[in-house]
């Protein structure tokens, strides 16, 4: 299936006679019943670029949380940096002392102070001094960021930094952290990049990798997590790929092909299944979404039948996900144009009551915070759209929204199907199915969803897919956003691929499942999709 | 937990099962109130157990019930308006000034004195919604400006000697020997309850308050809400101000500045009582007058002033743990 082969590749690894800036054997993790990580080894030399890859769920992030700190490991596994065995767990904070430090997605910069400020923010905290030269800090700045050659302006505020100059800052505060940590032990410590990318634009990624290129130049190590095989290829010596918690192998980059990590990921050969599945329908386009830019959203068209189901994936950052709030008008929308329903809206005009009045609904992904009120009981959650239907002539009708939920809780499989229990007191699954009572009621044109299966059982996960294959039956066109393969499989009659801020892939027929999709999603940058649906054709 | 899940709707649906904590919270304020009266009634029977007393407080508190219950609007929306007692002076002041000092007619004054009240509103909602202040900001430097307005316009002297009609129709004439105030005050209290409970603005004021996200995905024009409540309150604002004026006969520019925290205490206390968890017009007003028969006893036994500061802000802390406590543990219809 793949081939590890040990090598002459011209960035394979220092011979052994250094010791691995990390070697990392056994390492366990159980959640409960759940098995996170299994036995996993995973070593990275001195000086080395280790990619780090795998699906959501892979166990990624546990591993880089037990090195944190976050997780205490189980028992048996065993931690050595440059040579020296370290205790585990590893004491809240990780091992900074020891030489490693962290660059999460989030960066962890404060925007409102200065780079220089969010440069030395550790050592100021934690540094007992009475006077602080800010004329000095800068200059170590100004020398620090020269000695990498990056255009960044020690006195800048970094809220009015380009993300990309937050990003460079943010590796270049943890390379300095590391070397004031290991500065009397000699060697140069190990970095852990997660997902320092995703929401940088092509050309700017270059820029950060050269960054990286100069740190593993000084003895470094560098764990660099990230779902973007392209990426790894292009920055990494080495890459171990995690699937199911386990190990699926370990390749030589220079050896290796976006195929074999991508075949490693996935965890199959790529060739030779075929699901049935439903074909899309025939006639013309109901819903057109054309020109829509916003967010990491650039430029995107869509068109939709009317009882359609079209599903919206990507990595993390691809855009994908904020579709269907930007055309729902509920974030900020640069340009884009809607057709609905033979209508025609200009949705940077939109805002939320304007796309429910048009036809529109939107179930959101965050149920707690943007979905409903748990305080308040399902009646008054269910009946909010519909309350100008409700009326006595003078007075909302009570009893008439008590039944009316019964009514709706019935039809939609809400357990228990109680009006007045407050909202939180219902199952993750059964919120779900509130809430798609509550809009369907409405009989929506189009149905935005993002992340319907979120946090719901495989019980109602059926329940779910009914309502909305019944609400399509009537009629309704849907887009909906997921990063749960399996979900857009079972529901979707065509899956458009995202990757930064546009659509680079459209699956359909038998196309759309599971593994074809993730597929997609790993490969998601043009060139190499396109290489590989020569070469699987061929 | 049974009370968790169990509500009032619930068991009015389902059959009626007696529950002693719940009866407890819902009418605790009642049976507190009993108990203080009882307590002052055994003290000094002749003087705090007498009718006049208690007419007088039911029609001179009527006031403070309208500011409180002006500022449960915002507050179910989810906005403080901390400038609803100088508006009410303002309101007070602009009556009078125009009254006695321009001989306009008290029924035009009346409505000068509630535009300037609701145009405060208008302010208060523009700078909150449209640039996204915090409310307490907002209306903490309006109601100071406002303050600074009453004080101009008035001299900073009380203005005696206004209409004697308004003083009649508000403290003088009596329905049941209980001034026309209190049944002003009923009335607003009624109105509010048929909005919060009755009507669809009232349930989406109530999830703007409540979840604001969820409200604007619902289609619920957040902002004109919050908008709508605040203009609200400064209108209930300037509707106790021209009661102020009628119960006294004049304009006094700092006296009403005092209603401030008495009117919060009493919201947050009310929202602990009749819809435990919520901001309700019944509870409030019973909170007014559970306070003010605490006070008016407590000074009738000759304790000084300085009780009033004691009471209020010990009542305001209280009342809104209590009504904290009462949030977490019960469902809030």
């Amino acid at each position: 299936m793949h081939h590890p082969a040990p090598g002459a590749a011209d960035r394979a690894p220092p011979a052994d006679s250094t010791p691995p800036a990390l070697r990392l054997t056994g390492l366990s993790k159980h959640f409960g019943g759940e098995r996170a990580l299994t036995g996993v080894d995973l070593d990275v030399s001195a000086g080395e670029v280790h990619g780090l890859l795998g699906q959501n769920g892979s166990g990624k992030s546990t591993l880089i949380k037990i090195l944190a700190g976050y997780h205490a490991p189980e028992p048996g596994a065993e931690l050595y940096l440059h040579g020296r065995r370290m205790r585990l767990p590893a004491p809240p904070g990780g091992f900074r002392d020891h030489g490693i430090a962290f660059v999460h997605q989030d960066l962890g910069l404060i925007p409102s102070l200065t780079v220089v400020e969010n440069l030395f923010i550790g050592e100021l905290a934690s540094r007992p001094r009475w006077l602080i030269s800010w004329r000095r800090e800068r200059e170590r700045a100004a020398r620090l960021f020269a000695e990498y050659g990056l255009p960044i302006d020690p006195g800048a505020v970094v809220g009015d930094l380009s993300p990309v100059q937050r990003a460079l800052l943010a590796i270049v505060r943890a390379v300095n952290d590391l070397k004031s940590a290991t500065g009397k032990g000699g060697e140069a410590g190990l970095l852990v990049l997660d997902e320092p990318t995703p929401f940088l634009p092509e050309n700017d990624v270059h820029q950060l990798f050269a960054l990286v290129r100069g740190i593993v130049a000084d003895g470094a190590g560098v764990i660099f997590v990230s779902h973007d095989v392209d990426e790894v290829i292009e920055i990494t010596d080495r890459a171990t790929v995690l699937r199911d918690g386990r190990v699926a192998g370990t390749l030589v980059t220079a050896e290796a092909t976006a195929r074999d990590f991508v075949e490693m990921i996935v965890g199959r050969q790529l060739d030779g299944q075929a699901p049935v599945h439903r074909n899309a329908s025939q006639g013309a386009m109901d819903v057109r979404i054309d020109g829509l830019s916003g967010g990491a959203v650039d430029d995107v068209s869509i068109a939709l039948h009317g009882g359609e189901i079209v599903g919206l994936t990507g990595l993390i950052g691809s855009g994908y996900d904020e579709i269907p709030y930007l055309v729902y008008g509920a974030r900020p929308v640069g340009s884009g144009r809607l057709s609905l329903k033979g209508r025609a809206l200009d949705i940077s005009g939109l805002d939320p009551a304007r796309a429910v009045a048009a036809g529109m609904v939107l179930i959101p992904g965050d149920r707690q915070n943007a979905g409903a009120v748990g305080s308040l009981n399902v009646a008054d959650n269910m009946t909010i759209p519909v309350l100008h239907t409700l009326y006595n002539p003078w007075a909302l009708n009570r009893s008439g929204m008590r039944r009316r939920t019964g009514a709706l809780g019935a039809a939609f499989e809400v357990r228990p199907n109680a009006p007045a229990l407050p909202f939180e007191a219902l199952s993750g699954g059964n919120q779900q199915k509130a809430l798609l009572a509550k809009w369907f009621q409405t009989e929506p044109a189009l149905i935005l969803l993002d992340e319907p299966t979120q946090g719901v059982d495989v019980g109602a996960r059926q329940t779910v897919y009914k309502a909305i294959d019944e609400s399509v039956r009537g009629g309704a066109a849907v887009l909906c956003a997921s990063s749960d393969y399996e979900q857009l499989a079972a529901i979707c009659d065509r899956v458009l691929v995202f990757s930064r801020g546009r659509v680079i892939g459209e699956l359909t027929g038998d196309d759309v499942n599971k593994d074809t999709i993730a597929e997609h999603c790993y490969r998601s940058v043009g060139g190499v999709l396109e290489r590989q649906e020569g070469s699987m054709r061929a | 937990m049974t009370t968790d899940t169990t509500t009032s709707e619930g068991r009015a649906a389902g059959g009626w099962d007696w529950n002693w904590i719940d009866f407890a919270e819902r009418f605790g304020l009642v049976i507190a109130w009993a108990a203080l009266i009882a307590v002052f009634g055994a003290i000094a029977p002749n003087t705090f157990l007498t009718w006049p007393n208690f007419s007088t407080i039911f029609g001179s508190q009527a006031v403070l019930v309208v500011v409180t219950l002006g500022i449960i609007i915002p507050l179910t929306a989810g906005d403080f308006d901390v400038s609803i007692a100088n508006v009410m002076t303002l309101s007070s002041m602009i009556a009078g000034v125009l009254n006695v000092q321009y001989q306009v007619p008290i029924g035009w004054a009346i409505l000068a004195a509630i535009g300037a009240g609701v145009l405060v509103g208008f302010v208060n909602g523009f700078f909150i919604t449209v640039f996204r202040i915090h409310s307490l900001i907002v209306t903490l430097g309006t109601g100071t400006f406002v303050h600074g307005v009453t004080l101009w316009i008035s001299d900073s002297m009380t203005i005696s000697g206004i209409s004697m009609n308004l003083v009649k129709y508000v403290m003088i004439e009596r329905l049941f020997g209980i001034p026309l105030a209190f049944y002003y005050a009923v009335a607003v209290c009624a109105a509010i309850y048929y909005v919060f409970e009755f009507t669809a603005v009232g349930r989406r004021i109530l999830f703007v308050g409540r979840g604001r996200e969820v409200a604007r995905l619902s289609g619920i024009r957040v902002n004109r809400v919050r908008w709508g409540c605040l203009m609200a309150s400064s209108f209930l604002g300037a509707t106790a101000g021209v009661m102020y004026a009628g119960t006294t006969g004049a304009a006094d520019p700092v006296s009403g500045l005092s209603y401030m925290l008495p009117a919060f205490a009493a919201a947050f206390l009310g929202a602990t009582s009749v819809i435990p968890g919520r901001f309700n017009p019944l509870g409030a007003m019973l909170a007014v007058y559970f306070l003010v028969t605490g006070i008016t006893g407590l000074t009738m036994l000759g304790i000084s002033t300085f009780v009033h500061e004691l009471f209020y802000g010990g009542a305001l802390v209280i009342a809104v743990t209590l009504s904290q406590l009462v949030s977490g543990r019960q469902e809030r219809f």
